[in-house]
């Protein structure tokens, strides 16, 4: 059988991957942050998942307005880097897993998740920038992925609540598939940020330690706040934090944190990044 | 039912929703077109010209060419896609969110540097104590 042993909470932003692709990680602007990768890198060495389920948001990379798909799972066997408007990162292509992508594909639409599936698609920094700060650079990938968008560019994204129990369902879609397989999840984005208007540069670091710390006490009702609360507190794009309970949710009730780090700013954004062991009986 | 748009309370603030969505449409068409190298050289050799392809209002198109990011989310463009010129100008989101508040560059960068715009003032319209 197979099992979530963890989930991970990581932001994306895009610079983080720029500093990365560019060599800056060590300059006195990006040292603090790339130092507070290292733990979490050593915890996901250390327990060598044999794939990622990773929740993320493209950003008019795969997607445009023209088809908007509010849950989107990839199954296919590759997933090529996107240009998105300065060139594709030079990072390796995304190897897929399409056995359990097409297992949780069908568990998920028989289970109410009314899933679009991508057969192809180009992968933006929404997915490698996590990949990156807790792999490194390497020449493959250490695991295959299975890309799950979220929309959270056209509002309104998905409630935080749906994004739980998607996490739910998740769970039990790679529990009931028979090989065994260790799977480690990611829900990113976030955390506190504005991109846009007169308000850009917002950053409630109030705000995000609470629910850093909810993740683990309060992980259902966290997964209730309003869209508008995040947007008014976490700033517009803040909002993205709604995949992170895509994650919170497929751990089951127990968790314990192992690993954060939080930081401001990289370039606008507040980024952390948090470390969650599932703790749930499967 | 109507939605409620209580987030329109935001000050600063341009929430991409049905009614922005519904006047931006052809505006972030053309800025997602800027995926593609090729059509980055075209816009860049003759803007002009590469803008007449898509059905974008006199305002929307002034916007553009002006390179007036902020008047860009006024009609309708959304800042996932807006940022596509900027990218092709060689800027940052961290360039334009410093334009779009309205503060140099330098300014700009301090304040994240020094832990980012406070929440307090900043949460409603009408309510700057809080």
């Amino acid at each position: 059988m197979a099992r979530i042993i963890a989930g991970i909470g990581t932001s994306h932003v895009p610079a983080i991957g720029v500093a990365m692709d560019k060599g800056l990680t060590a300059t006195p602007y990006w040292d603090p942050l790339f130092k507070g990768y290292g733990p979490a890198r050593d915890w996901l060495a250390g327990h060598k998942p044999d794939v990622a389920i990773i929740v993320y948001n493209d950003h008019a990379s795969a997607f445009s307005l023209e088809l908007i798909p509010t849950f989107l799972i990839g199954v296919a066997d590759e997933f090529p880097i996107a240009d998105e408007g300065f060139g594709p990162r030079p990072v390796p292509v995304v190897k897929g897993h399409p056995e359990l992508a097409w297992h949780m594909a069908e568990s998920l639409i028989l289970n109410e998740f009314d899933m679009t599936i991508a057969n192809e698609m180009p992968v933006d920094h929404g997915l490698t920038v996590p990949l990156s700060v807790t792999c490194g650079q390497p020449q493959e990938w250490p695991f295959p992925v299975i890309p799950l968008c979220v929309n959270v560019v056209q509002y309104p994204p998905p409630t935080g609540a749906r994004c739980f129990k998607l996490g739910r369902a998740i769970r039990n879609a790679v529990e009931s598939f028979d090989e065994d397989l260790k799977v480690v999840i990611y829900g990113t984005g976030g955390m506190s940020h504005q991109l846009q208007g007169e308000r850009a540069g917002l950053i409630n670091r109030e705000f995000d330690t609470a629910f850093l710390n909810r993740l683990t006490s309060d992980p259902q009702a966290l997964s209730r706040l309003p869209h508008t609360e995040y947007m008014r507190e976490a700033g517009s794009e803040g909002v993205e934090l709604v995949m992170w309970h895509v994650m919170r949710g497929a751990l089951g009730d127990h968790v314990r944190e192992v690993y954060r780090h939080y930081h401001v700013p990289a370039s606008n954004t507040a980024a952390a990044i948090i470390v969650l062991e599932n703790r749930s009986a499967a | 039912m109507t939605q409620q748009r209580d987030y329109e309370s935001i000050p600063g603030t341009y929430v991409y929703d049905s009614v922005r969505g519904r006047i931006g449409y052809h505006l972030n068409m053309f800025c997602m077109s800027l995926n593609k190298a090729e059509n980055r050289a075209k816009f860049k050799a003759d803007p002009e010209k590469y803008l007449d392809a898509f059905k974008l209002t006199a305002e929307q198109r002034r916007a553009v060419l002006a390179r007036d990011w902020l008047g860009m989310l006024k009609v309708g463009g959304n800042i996932y896609y807006t940022i596509k010129i900027a990218f092709c100008d060689g800027l940052t989101f961290q360039d334009v969110a410093g334009m779009m508040s309205g503060v140099p560059k330098e300014t700009y960068a301090e304040m994240m540097l020094a832990g980012g715009r406070s929440p307090r003032g900043n949460r409603y319209k009408d309510r700057p104590d809080i």
